[in-house]
């Protein structure tokens, strides 16, 4: 039982904030992935539920204990960092035996659970180097291997995979997600790159400027996005934000009209790139800028009424630059998105 | 030829030209002494020089060793010298990790005034110093002179280990926090086997200091001379062969070293690129 509580955790730097009265509930056996733009705090989160950087308010709850205060040893948890630190004096294999030694396991018990791990981690061949004769990738596979060799209740991963090429990325994101999901361990996975998130974590917490704007199921995270934020943030391309005046209830641009959950004013319309008909014209006029084919899709940047917007066509599609069409998006998955505040509105009225 | 091959061919003259011009620097004069110690008397006197060790032998070298209190002398240093390395670095490594690892209130003066302690001249210190040795009975101890040297070698210590704390990266330590470690057995495991090298260098470095300086030495002992006081003390009346021969003997420690420390210098920096 070692789900993770934190409670209203603030953390200033000095002037800085880094996390504002941030609060998030892990469940045992739970992944959930961290995702957020450079600097938002999600590293800052990870060392304070490891123990490494003391909150300025709040509670860390690990299982039904509170570790606020515990040093990092007695909070039961292993963590991988973003710049790996892995002990340059020790070789691979020990660096890997680290944990397991300093909790006292026989040699035939350290040899056992090294194996296994740097066996998933396709590290067997290195295991009697030193670290300064491997490639940054290598140390980043070392850096996870010796995090699951204690085989934790919780597991911290700041950036396990960032250096690895996007083959072996591919392959040690599912291993490492049948390995967690087995071993029911609590994970907490920091990325910010965001179809690592969707494609690993239960639940995503896209974080911006130290708080979490939504918290969900990636599906749901990805359909729904609760702010303008996380819409753009999640998916490749990001969500479009078109700017359409309101009258009586009904949102009008060209040819097309949708009713929208508000009187009179402006209301911005998320839609999906690929939630959008195309036709010769009716609907919203777009005027395609680029054309780039992308194998599966064909993906149109161009301008809806001067804004900026995206659209994914079938590959064969016989469409050039400076074409004007009609689009139509599918009216059920818009987004409509108060622009004075950046919010979701709720679901259409 | 092309140009940038003549570039290079010149660069690769002054570079070795260079590196002609330090190692003469360094090793003429060593050379010179060596034949002085080695040569005898007439060896000293004789000009032009010989240069080629064709007459020398070890019988001026033997001679000076075999001189009353040379080697008491020699033991007394090395003593002093080592007691000094053992507390320059039980002092200053501390000192040095506080320095790297934390920030408090006054880091930047603490900074300062350990430097500072080198702005007072010994011969100012003399004095008061040998007054308050007496009156405590450190007075002509090698554990006086030690302490002493201890004073002027811990700016070193203490600044060099902390640049070299602050090259081990503050990660390292926590993951070892992480995985099951206490602050000190993560200092042991893991900080400490990565600055072994480097304080090594700064211990030698102690020594060094210790064993070439003769002002606090002179000063503050009668009998328990270090071998560079006993010497300064002894060869103002000693023929040229003999000075030599003891110069020769003072510079050997430092020689050694520089080639223990050399390796151990390369390693340091493995680390800090790491
Ligand atoms: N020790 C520190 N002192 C002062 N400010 C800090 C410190 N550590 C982090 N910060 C600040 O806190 C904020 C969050 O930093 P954090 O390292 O958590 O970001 P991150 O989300 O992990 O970013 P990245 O994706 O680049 O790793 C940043 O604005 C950073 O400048
Ligand atoms: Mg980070």
């Amino acid at each position: 039982m070692a789900g993770i509580t934190i409670d209203r955790i603030e953390k200033k730097f000095g002037a800085v904030t880094a996390l504002q009265q941030l609060s998030l509930k892990v469940e045992d056996g739970e992944f959930i992935a961290l995702l957020g733009p450079s600097g938002c705090g999600k590293t800052t989160l990870l060392r304070i539920i490891a123990g490494l950087e003391s909150q300025t308010s709040g509670r860390v709850l690990i299982g039904e204990r509170d570790v606020s205060a515990l040093p990092p040893r007695q909070r039961g948890l292993a963590m991988v960092f973003q710049n790996y630190a892995v002990f340059p004096h020790m070789t691979v294999y020990e660096n890997v035996a680290f944990g397991l030694r300093m909790k006292g396991a026989s040699d035939a018990e350290v040899k056992k659970q090294v194996e296994r791990a740097a066996g998933l981690l396709h590290i067997e061949p290195y295991l009697e180097r030193y670290p300064a004769k491997l490639s940054g990738g290598q140390r980043q596979r070392v850096a996870v291997a010796r995090a699951l060799a204690v085989e934790p209740a919780v597991l911290l991963m700041d950036e396990p995979l960032s250096n690895l090429d996007a083959l072996l990325r591919l392959e040690m994101r599912s291993e490492l997600k049948a390995v967690l999901a087995s071993s029911g361990t609590t994970t907490v996975y920091v990325t910010h790159d965001q179809t690592e998130a969707m494609g690993l974590a239960d639940r995503i917490a896209v974080m911006h400027k130290g708080v979490i704007e939504q918290i969900d199921r990636p599906q749901a995270l990805y359909e729904r996005p609760a702010t303008r934020f996380v819409g753009g943030f999640v998916g490749s391309p990001p969500m479009n934000f078109i700017d359409l005046p309101v009258a009586d209830g009904t949102a009008r641009l060209g040819g097309f009209s949708s009713p929208v959950p508000l009187r009179n004013g402006t209301v911005t319309a998320g839609i999906r790139a690929e939630d959008i008909d195309v036709a010769e014209d009716g609907g919203l006029p777009f005027d395609v800028g680029v054309c780039e084919p992308l194998g599966a899709t064909l993906l149109l940047t161009g301008r809806i009424d001067g804004q900026l917007a995206r659209v994914s066509v079938r590959p064969d599609s016989r469409v050039r630059p400076g074409d004007r069409l009609g689009l139509t998006p599918n009216a059920g998955r818009i987004v409509w998105i108060d622009p004075a505040d950046g919010k979701a509105m709720g679901a259409a009225a | 030829m092309s140009e940038a091959t003549v570039s290079l061919r010149l660069r690769r003259v002054m570079l070795w030209s260079g590196i002609a011009v330090l190692c003469t620097w360094v090793l003429v004069p060593i050379y010179l002494i060596a034949l002085g110690a080695f040569g005898g008397r007439s060896g000293v006197f004789r000009w032009p020089k010989n240069l080629l060790p064709w007459d020398s032998g070890l019988a001026a070298m033997q001679t000076f060793l075999a001189v009353e209190g040379v080697w008491a002398a020699a033991f007394n240093g090395a003593f002093v010298a080592c007691l000094t390395m053992l507390f320059s670095l039980l002092l200053g490594a501390p000192a040095g990790y506080a320095l790297a690892r934390y920030r408090f209130a006054g880091q930047d003066a603490f900074r300062m005034l350990v430097i500072l302690t080198r702005a007072f001249p010994l011969a100012i210190l003399a004095l008061p110093l040998t007054v308050t040795f007496i009156r405590t009975g450190l007075y002509d101890t090698p554990v006086g002179v030690a302490l002493v040297h201890t004073a002027l070698a811990l700016p070193f210590t203490a600044l060099v280990s902390s640049s070299l704390f602050m090259g081990i990266p503050r990660e390292l330590e926590e993951a070892a926090w992480v995985f099951g470690c206490t602050g000190f057995q993560a200092f042991r495991r893991i900080v400490l086997p990565l600055a072994l090298p480097g304080l090594a260098a700064a211990a030698i470095f102690a020594f060094v200091i210790s064993w070439n300086e003769v002002f606090a030495a002179s000063v503050l002992t009668v009998r328990n001379k270090t071998l560079t006081a006993y010497l300064l003390t002894v060869l103002a009346e000693s023929p040229l062969h003999f000075r030599f021969a003891g110069g020769f003997l003072l510079i050997l420690p430092s020689i050694i070293f520089i080639f223990a420390v050399r390796k151990y210098l390369f390693a340091m920096w493995g680390i800090a690129n790491r």
